[in-house]
């Protein structure tokens, strides 16, 4: 197995089609020009002796090339946040050398002194003219071991140093083929990518349209206006956002009747929580397009459970709560992917009950270099987040497992009195987390944002929360700040605003 | 008669077949393609004529299984003849189309 196959495979069938656009410059590569460029650059990597592949740069058309190429290589690829401080990606190239680094033009000579690091710059890579082609052995084809790492992900970790997810071959072959029909894609079809490149979402949006034969169109810095303006020229038919993304798109489209987007057929989502109200928002704007809503990890390659758009609009149209909720569910396992709920000790919990979820399947690593798999010996990996099933099977996310609030004893949901406050007329966002308490161990907390011309009265939303919760769910302190932390990927960071309400 | 590995890559000795080997039995089978044992893919091969009962072909991006699944295979390259285990040809498998996620 190695990620190439797919490329092969897709140039094979459709050598003309174009394969990726960068948006920023409006250049094209087709299915075929793609694999001769991954087979250039991976002589060139080869020839350098460096063990990794290091992309430090926003997306463009180096992007899918220094992927494929690290696969024909059998050099793992390692996307890096150029985000980051400068002290940051050193402390993480130091780890990955020695390393063949591609970035872009302000950042190479410097990068270039550092010990073990050969750096080109992002334009030179991309040109051909950089690339003898010449190998000095005999290298046509590429590993087929399906256990060699293909992709080492830092996550973003909470405390500590970053952690690198190891992804073999098999976990992302595994997961294109249990998730996308080879060649499906229609000669119309393209699919807008403003995912960054060093995010999974990144990776399997690159695989997954590949694998399809989709056109990508890349747009590197995302902004609500440039996804328009590009889904309206491209005639965009599918692609993917964070809520984040999502609420400015509609925010943007606002006064509008409808998006403009007749062509774009499928607009899925993942990556944290969507709020109720910009997903219904989303479906008047855009009445003709599927929603699909996504969850997934670094972990487990990406998507392990989605509900779908006939899902999305049942729930819509449902006066049933149960079903109405759904909505705001991340749907049922993909095939090939199991889920339990466990409690603290380990057991399954029933129907409806909050605990930790975890997942086992093919798709899944739950492996981080230098320290080896974290699944158990049955395959289980825990993902750290909570959430609960319901009778249907549906993955309802409330937050990561140690997110939970434990007052007095009792174990409390942040994402649950989130979602009570946020049915109040008032409140545009909400975060509650748990605050130490000289009384209860943990006091819960909550931090609102008032929907526009609005003001915040805290005591009416207290009375609102103790009308539809135990008084004990009711937050003592309710603080109000013009806008929530969230990283780029739309993640609430719930540890800002902790540590914010306890040393203001 | 060899032990089949997932992740493999084989390739047909009648035609321009090749296939990824994406589930596989325990033990030793025998995988043909158009009735020739099938070799690992870049190995040299002499091509041998297709067996007119094993001549349907095989249609890349396409999964083939047999009776009781425990062997799936992905079909790389197209080509002529069609896949058997131990005799028996592979079955085409019927796969469930998903929204797309990403």
């Amino acid at each position: 197995m190695n990620i190439m196959m797919l490329l092969e495979m897709t140039s094979a069938t459709f050598p003309d089609r174009p394969a990726f656009t960068d948006g920023s410059t409006g250049v094209s590569l087709t299915y075929s020009e793609l694999f001769e460029a991954a087979k250039k650059r991976a002589a060139t990597l080869r020839a350098s002796d460096a063990e990794r592949m290091v992309k430090l740069d926003v997306s463009n058309l180096g992007t899918p090339m220094s992927l494929f190429a690290s696969a024909w290589a059998g050099v793992p690829y390692v996307p890096i946040n150029y985000r980051l401080t400068n002290e940051e990606i050193e402390g993480l190239l130091e780890r990955v050398t020695p390393a063949y680094l591609v970035t872009h033009e302000e950042r190479v000579d410097h990068l270039g002194t550092l010990p073990q690091v050969h750096a080109v710059q992002t334009g030179h890579f991309v040109d051909d003219d950089h690339h003898s082609g010449h190998d000095d052995g005999d290298h046509e084809s590429w590993s087929m071991d399906p256990d060699e790492v293909a992709v080492l992900l830092f996550t973003s970790g909470t405390t500590g140093a970053p952690k690198a997810a190891v992804l073999r071959h098999k976990h992302l072959v595994s997961y294109i083929l249990s998730s996308v029909e080879f060649a499906s894609a229609g000669e119309e079809e393209a699919a807008l990518v403003s995912v960054p490149p060093y995010h999974i979402a990144g990776i399997a949006a690159i695989l997954s349209s590949v694998y399809s034969g989709r056109h990508v169109v890349q747009l590197p810095n995302f902004s609500a206006d440039k996804w328009i303006e590009l889904a309206r020229e491209h005639k965009i038919t599918t692609a993917f956002v964070v809520p984040t993304m999502l609420a400015r798109i509609v925010e943007a489209l606002e006064g509008e009747a409808d998006a403009g987007m007749p062509h774009l057929q499928s607009l899925s989502y993942g990556g944290g929580k969507m709020p109720l109200s910009v997903i219904e928002k989303a479906m008047t704007l855009f009445p003709d397009t599927d929603f699909s809503n996504a969850y997934g990890l670094t972990e487990t390659s990406s998507t392990i459970t989605v509900l779908g758009p006939d899902e999305h609009r049942s729930a819509a149209a449902s006066e049933d709560d149960a079903v109405r909720r759904r909505l705001v569910s991340v749907g049922r396992p993909l095939p090939g992917v199991e889920l339990e709920i466990r409690d603290d000790e380990g057991r399954v919990v029933g129907t409806g009950e909050r605990g930790e979820i975890y997942v086992r399947g093919e798709q899944v690593s739950g492996e981080y270099e230098g320290r080896g798999a974290v699944t158990d010996n049955d395959g289980w990996f825990p993902t750290r987040d909570a959430g609960s099933v319901d009778a249907e099977g549906y993955l309802f996310l409330e937050g990561r497992a140690d997110d939970v609030i434990v007052r007095g004893g009792e174990n409390l949901s942040p994402g649950e009195i989130e979602d009570v406050l946020l049915t109040h007329p008032t409140v545009a966002d909400a975060a509650v987390v748990g605050v130490p308490s000289e009384q209860w161990g943990e006091a819960v907390a909550a931090v609102v944002v008032a929907r526009r011309d609005e003001q915040i009265d805290t005591a009416a939303l207290q009375e609102h929360v103790k009308t539809h919760m135990r008084s004990s769910r009711v937050p003592e302190r309710i603080e109000v700040w013009d806008e929530l932390p969230y990283n780029e990927t739309g993640k609430l960071l719930r540890r800002v605003v902790k540590a914010e309400l306890e040393n203001p | 008669m060899s032990e089949l590995k997932t992740g493999a890559r084989l390739q047909s000795a009648v035609c321009d077949g090749e296939i990824m080997v994406v589930a596989a039995p325990d033990g030793d089978v025998n995988i043909t393609c158009g009735g020739a044992p099938m070799v690992e893919s870049g190995a040299d091969v002499d091509r041998v004529a297709v067996d007119p009962d094993h001549a349907v072909g095989i249609v890349i991006g396409k999964r083939y299984i047999n009776a009781d699944e425990t062997l799936e295979v992905l079909c790389v390259k197209a080509g002529d003849g069609s896949l058997a285990l131990d005799g028996d040809l592979l079955l085409l498998k019927d796969t469930k189309a998903l929204p797309k996620t990403d």
